[in-house]
């Protein structure tokens, strides 16, 4: 079941020059394995999502390297790094960023639309996934129209509708009340986590570290220690 | 149509207000050229009606001639001279004057009076009612039925009037290319009659028009013209002479370009503005295609189509807007003078078209330099 679906190694990033340099992270390494949820925790401020930015391919590290199926994706042309987020990643963004102006099937289909599938054939597509995350009768509504944990699993169909061997979340508890956190990321784990698939949440939120394989704690830009989850695992 | 460009519409149209805005400035900023330019070039074709009208291929005048009705008369030598031209097949005495009508109820109108050549007729408008050859008979005129023929109280073949105390009889009635833009009617009689008629300086004729002949003898006949000191212009060069005169020598194509200016900067700033906000409210919806894997030219080529897409529609509208408007303006007002040429749509085309890149321009910049990475950290 193994295998680094993704790894970091030795990633910096500062922002800004001079005395205003700020360190965000420094020499961060880890791996993702096929078929494990990892969290990345730590207080705010800690340099979680500049990592996970720098994972993903939306944010260019100062120094180190993200292989994906062994090729440095860092020392891509810029819309190859482009087509790897659009067939490798699925993106769940903290605010969702769905589109109030495109129905909630249309949304879903966005991702397949950019890998050039046709309209009916992608919007019947978004249709199944919407299934999956049991939001399939208001596949024609404006994402707006629904609740927030609709808009999540919304979010999470769009995410997966491209079939992305990455599924990376930032913060996708925290504008949920703790019942509907819980039972999205109990939603994820139970139907869109697989044995080709690996998922990184970055959060704070303490009530779902229950449902982590692995917990990947940071602290002033460091990686500070990993700790897998055998409570759950019995 | 790519579904990425299906996307982009989508975004732009179900976006009512923002929508109807964009539409709003580019319509009303077409809608305001079209009819500044427009009403521009109606009056410059009906100021050179006359030449038109008359058809001559070339003219003979006094170099100081820029209008048609402020004609210089020129002394009959030149005439002679003009016909012994090589390469002239016949020139012509054209007179062209203005004199007071009146009319049945005693009250007067003034008229252009045109005096077309005894033996040849030549420059005759084409006959609606009547036989040209009754020019000749006593007294006889012919009425141009134009805008401007009520004002004659619509004066039947077989009716009278009064012209400087002499008796005129309506023989005929002419229908012309194109309207006057002075708004007042034209009458067409020999030159003889309208030389005796109507009270003129030593020298009568007002253009000498001559018909060439053929098209390589024109240089030569206006090289000879030239050294009498008169001047001999094609008709274009004559309607160029005119139109050269309104543009330029009376403030009206400064006033009209002015005009035409400021509409296409409201239009602009309407636009431009509406269509940056929008791509301002959607930046982080851009950001987030680019995110999940869209390729700037993809960004580009949705915004590209969703500035062109506005501004064809807008475009439509705006001339559509201007076409009724002249429609409707000329049913209340017979005499309103604007007409929409190709040049015209062209042109508002064309500005359309630097409204749509200018407004693109700004969207494209900012989209480009929005980083997905600011949309993760929200
Ligand atoms: N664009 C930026 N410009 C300047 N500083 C930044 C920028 N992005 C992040 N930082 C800084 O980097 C550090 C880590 O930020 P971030 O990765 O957002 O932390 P976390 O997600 O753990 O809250 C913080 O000190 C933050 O202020
Ligand atoms: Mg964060």
């Amino acid at each position: 079941m193994s295998g680094a679906a993704i790894s970091a190694e030795n990633l910096v990033k500062w922002f800004g020059e001079g005395e205003a340099r700020t360190v965000a992270v420094r020499d961060a390494s880890f791996a993702a394995e096929y078929g494990e949820i990892l969290y990345i925790v730590g207080p705010s401020g800690s340099g979680k999502t500049t990592l996970l930015s720098m994972v993903s391919g939306i944010l260019k590290p100062n120094g180190g390297s993200v292989i994906v199926e062994g090729e440095d994706i860092w020392g891509m042309s810029e819309d190859r790094i482009a087509q790897i987020r659009l067939n490798k990643i699925g993106f769940v963004f903290q605010d969702y960023h769905l589109f109030p102006r495109l129905t909630t099937a249309e949304n879903v289909a966005v991702p397949l639309i950019l890998k050039k599938m046709n309209w009916n054939q992608a919007l019947n597509v978004a249709l199944e996934y919407l299934d999956i995350v049991g939001l399939k009768e208001r596949a024609q509504l404006p994402p707006y129209k629904l609740s927030g944990g609709e808009q999540q699993r919304v979010a999470i169909a769009r995410a997966i509708a491209g079939q992305p061997d990455i599924l990376i979340f930032d913060e996708p508890t925290a504008s949920l009340d703790g019942d509907t956190g819980r039972k999205i990321i109990e939603f994820v784990k139970a139907k869109i986590l697989n044995e080709k698939r690996c998922i990184i949440i970055v959060t704070h939120d303490s009530r779902i570290y229950e449902y982590a394989d692995t917990i990947m704690k940071m602290e002033d830009g460091k990686i500070i220690g990993f700790e897998k989850n055998h409570a759950y695992e019995k | 149509m790519p579904g990425i460009l299906k996307i982009a519409l989508k975004l732009l149209i179900n976006d009512r207000s923002k929508f109807t805005a964009l539409l709003v400035g580019i319509t009303f900023a077409v809608f305001l050229m079209v009819m500044m330019t427009s009403m521009f070039s109606g009056i410059l074709t009906r100021s050179s009606s006359s030449v038109y009208n008359i058809g001559a291929k070339i003219w003979v005048m006094d170099p100081a001639v820029n209008n048609a009705t402020s004609s210089i008369p020129m002394p009959d030598y030149v005439l002679s001279a003009a016909r012994s031209i090589k390469g002239v097949r016949y020139a012509v005495p054209l007179y062209f004057g203005t004199a007071q009508v009146k009319l049945k109820d005693g009250s007067y109108q003034a008229a252009t009076v045109v005096g077309l050549d005894d033996a040849t007729l030549y420059g005759r408008p084409e006959l609606l009612e009547g036989n040209i050859n009754d020019i000749y008979a006593e007294n006889a005129f012919i009425v141009v039925k134009d805008a401007e023929y009520d004002k004659l109280g619509k004066p039947a073949v077989g009716s009278e009037f009064e012209i400087n105390d002499h008796r005129g009889a309506v023989v005929g009635l002419a229908k012309v290319a194109s309207s006057g833009l002075f708004g007042i009617p034209t009458i067409y009689t020999t030159y003889s009659r309208a030389i005796t008629y109507i009270p003129s300086t030593r020298f009568t004729t007002s253009y000498i028009l001559i018909e060439p002949g053929s098209e390589s003898d024109i240089p030569v006949i206006q090289q000879q013209i030239g050294k009498l000191g008169y001047q001999a212009l094609t008709r274009d060069q004559f309607v160029g002479k005119i139109s050269d005169f309104y543009t330029f020598k009376t403030g009206m194509g400064m006033n009209i370009l002015l005009m035409t200016t400021i509409s296409f900067v409201v239009g602009l700033s309407i636009s431009g503005q509406t269509f940056y906000t929008f791509i301002l409210e959607n930046l982080e919806k851009f950001g987030a295609l680019k995110a999940i894997g869209a390729k700037s030219n993809e960004l580009i080529a949705m915004i590209l189509f969703q500035a062109s897409f506005t501004s064809l529609i807008g475009y439509g509208l705006g001339v559509g807007a201007a076409s009724t408007f002249m429609i409707l303006a000329r049913l209340r007002m017979p005499d309103y003078a604007a007409q929409i040429t190709f040049v015209i749509l062209g042109f508002a085309l064309l500005m359309v078209l630097v409204i749509a890149s200018v407004s693109s321009y700004i969207g494209v910049r900012k989209v480009l330099q929005i980083q997905p990475f600011d949309i993760f950290r929200g």
